[in-house]
């Protein structure tokens, strides 16, 4: 294996959680619903999977574990910013320092339990093939997933009534009400949806990316989940090309201080974030003002006013 | 202002009443522990509480011991001054940024015994100790000399600060001493703690060449992308094996549990004093775990180099010790550099084609 194919290979597995977490938060931000418990949410899928894998000695119990994580903390956020009409803001940081905590809690009996890794997806022939083979027909299946999941949600927003509806009560939920479209039962499912994938992506980090556990091991990956879906100016594909941006800025780093390139490497753990803002900035050169943000995003929705 | 002075002649006199107390109540002595992580990170704060578990153990119904985890560092005083106002008569604060805190709770409560893991600033009633970890890197340095096969060694460094930086040195100079014409890479996470992503700079260094892996880093994470790959890795501050069994080497442990009994004793027979260790192998503060997956001759110099310097008879920072511009490092200990000079080490030295962020 070269090192160039070992490199994609690397980013490959740093860019996939923050693909997986960001379409959630996505789908969640279209139906106007701010949430910024993804990290919460993440830390309980990783936790909860992991338990759940060890416990049952299976990685499919402990990824089904880590996803009704996600959306059981997800449940919670909602009946508080739904049910409650609460600010979104202020429950969604709640949500994530609860998460992190009870997470900890959770995970304690876990710590220095240890998972074999999950075995790639290994096709004869196709996988052998030289430079592209373990690239594309040899990944494990968290990464085709990721990116079928894109699909559908590229396709479920722009392709369906389902999506449109979603799209239309982000955009407006007074009107949409008017329209008599179920504003509070699409969000629900959005929020579900979000804290699913959240969910999801925790258990692959414990579960493929590190194969332990240990507590506030998301080291702030769900943030950065959040700050992608601005990134993207709120499209799917945008949000793939996004993850896969920052996964690379993220891991090529690293590999500039071990071919000794002679830039600080402060610096270079800051270029992740410095081509976030890049990106931003050319985003919105190109759009002018309406960068996609949805017209109701974080505003509570009350029926009767 | 007269209510105020009153306010605060009523706290004074409460908090003489508790350490009065603290004072009469000799049956039984309360020992607390702050950590600066959780109990569960595999590492630093988890051997701690190691060292708290022996005292339990050695002293049975004459102690107490509690714990408080994962306090930020700017909210210590509090943490601190809770324990010592509910009847403690011994306190360890285990991280460095611990110190100011702990100085200024230790003036308030001169009764009260308290010991600061890393720092230097000490008082009558407080006591400074650290471990010289760079002891066991020139052990693994040595042994990643003679295991690479492709001639370059890795290491992942957390923040380049002295005691990270004096590792490296160490490690490095352990390797050339048994292979001259060895390689370092170093990776900087820029973390002491996100798993994730010190995985990745491992797996950078081991793309790139790299068959021996040291970190100094605090999750199993690069050491586990070691197993992976099927190279080899050493543990940190925790014998790491049950994460990598085929590729860890030997692990350096941060062995508190004899200095922690040890300082209990000396409050317990009232020949406590205020100190200052900086213990090594010799205190069997640094302990190397089981040399492993290692041919025996390797095995045996590894053994016999940490004899050495338990003995004190080779000391990893022996002079001369030559920077990486050529300079010569001036020797200000005894024919070696002195603790100052380890404990605010800035350079890389020589033999390191690497450049040290500064």
């Amino acid at each position: 294996m070269t090192t160039f194919e070992a490199i994609l290979l690397t980013i490959v597995t740093a860019s996939t959680p923050l693909l997986i977490a960001s379409l959630g938060e996505l789908v969640a931000e279209r139906s106007g619903v701010l949430n910024l418990g993804v990290e919460g949410m993440m830390a309980m899928g990783a936790a909860c999977s992991f338990a759940a894998a060890v416990t049952f000695n299976s990685t499919a119990i402990g990824v089904g574990a880590g996803v009704l994580a996600g959306a059981v903390m997800a449940a919670l956020f909602a009946l508080v910013v739904l049910g409650f009409a609460a600010n979104q803001v202020g429950s969604g940081l709640a949500v994530t320092i609860f998460g992190l905590g009870l997470s900890g809690l959770i995970g304690a009996p876990f710590v220095g339990a240890r998972r074999d890794p999950v075995a790639p997806l290994h096709l004869p022939g196709l996988t052998d093939l030289p430079v592209i083979g373990r690239l594309f027909f040899g990944q494990d299946l968290f990464v085709y997933g990721s990116l079928v999941l894109t699909l559908a949600v590229a396709l479920y927003l722009n392709r369906t009534r389902a999506g449109l509806i979603l799209r239309s009560i982000g955009e407006n939920h007074a009107s949409a009400h008017g329209l008599g479209l179920p504003v509070l039962k699409t969000r629900f499912l959005a929020i579900l949806f979000g804290g699913a994938c959240a969910g999801l992506a925790g258990a692959y980090l414990s579960l493929v990316y590190t194969r332990f556990w240990s507590p506030g091991m998301t080291a702030g990956r769900g943030w950065i989940a959040l700050a992608l879906v601005v990134f993207a100016a709120w499209r799917p594909k945008w949000v793939l090309i996004g993850a896969y941006v920052f996964g690379a800025a993220t891991v090529l780093q690293l590999h500039a201080q071990a071919a000794q390139f002679g830039v600080p490497s402060q610096l270079l753990s800051a270029v992740p974030y410095l081509a976030t803002i890049l990106a931003l900035l050319l985003l919105s050169l190109r759009h002018g003002r309406a960068i996609g943000t949805p017209g109701s995003l974080g505003v509570p929705f009350v029926p009767d006013r | 202002m007269s209510s105020r002075t009153l306010i605060g002649a009523l706290v004074g006199a409460a908090a003489l009443a508790f350490s009065a107390g603290g004072a009469d109540a000799q049956q039984k002595l309360k020992v607390g522990f702050i950590y600066v992580g959780p109990v569960g990170d595999h590492g630093w704060s988890y051997q701690h509480d190691v060292g708290r578990k022996a005292i339990e153990k050695a002293f049975g119904d004459n102690v107490e011991t509690t714990y408080v985890e994962s306090v930020p560092e700017a909210d210590s005083e509090r943490a601190i001054e809770q324990l010592a106002r509910t009847g403690h008569g011994l306190i360890f604060t285990t991280s460095f940024g611990f110190m100011e805190p702990t100085l200024k709770v230790a003036k308030k409560y001169p009764n009260i015994k308290f010991e600061h893991a890393t720092g230097f600033k000490r008082a009558p009633n407080l006591s400074t100790y650290a471990a010289k970890f760079h002891e066991g890197r020139y052990v693994i340095g040595q042994i990643a000399g003679k295991m690479t096969k492709s001639g370059t060694i890795g290491y992942v460094g957390a923040f380049p600060i002295p005691e990270v930086v004096a590792g490296i040195n160490s490690y490095f100079l352990g390797a050339q001493s048994v292979n001259p014409g060895v390689k370092l890479k170093v990776v900087w996470a820029n973390s002491w703690y996100d798993p994730a992503k010190e995985a990745d700079a491992g797996k950078a260094l081991l793309d790139q060449g790299v068959d021996v892996l040291a970190q100094h880093t605090d999750s199993p994470a690069p050491l586990q992308a070691a197993e992976a790959r099927g190279k080899f890795g050493f543990g940190q501050a925790s014998d790491m094996e049950r994460f990598a069994p085929k590729a860890q080497l030997t692990a350096i442990v941060d062995n508190w549990s004899d200095y922690y009994v040890a300082r209990t004793k000396a409050v317990l027979d009232g020949t406590w004093k205020s100190e200052d260790l900086w213990g090594g192998f010799d205190k069997g503060m640094v302990v190397m775990s089981p040399f492993k997956n290692m041919p025996d001759d390797v095995k045996k110099l590894a053994e016999e180099t940490e004899a050495a310097i338990k003995a004190g008879t080779l000391n990893p920072f022996k002079c001369p010790i030559v920077k990486q511009d050529g300079t010569t490092v001036e020797c200000k200990g005894n024919g070696a550099l002195s603790d100052e000079q380890v404990l605010g080490m800035n350079f890389y030295v020589k033999g390191i084609d690497d450049k040290l962020p500064q």
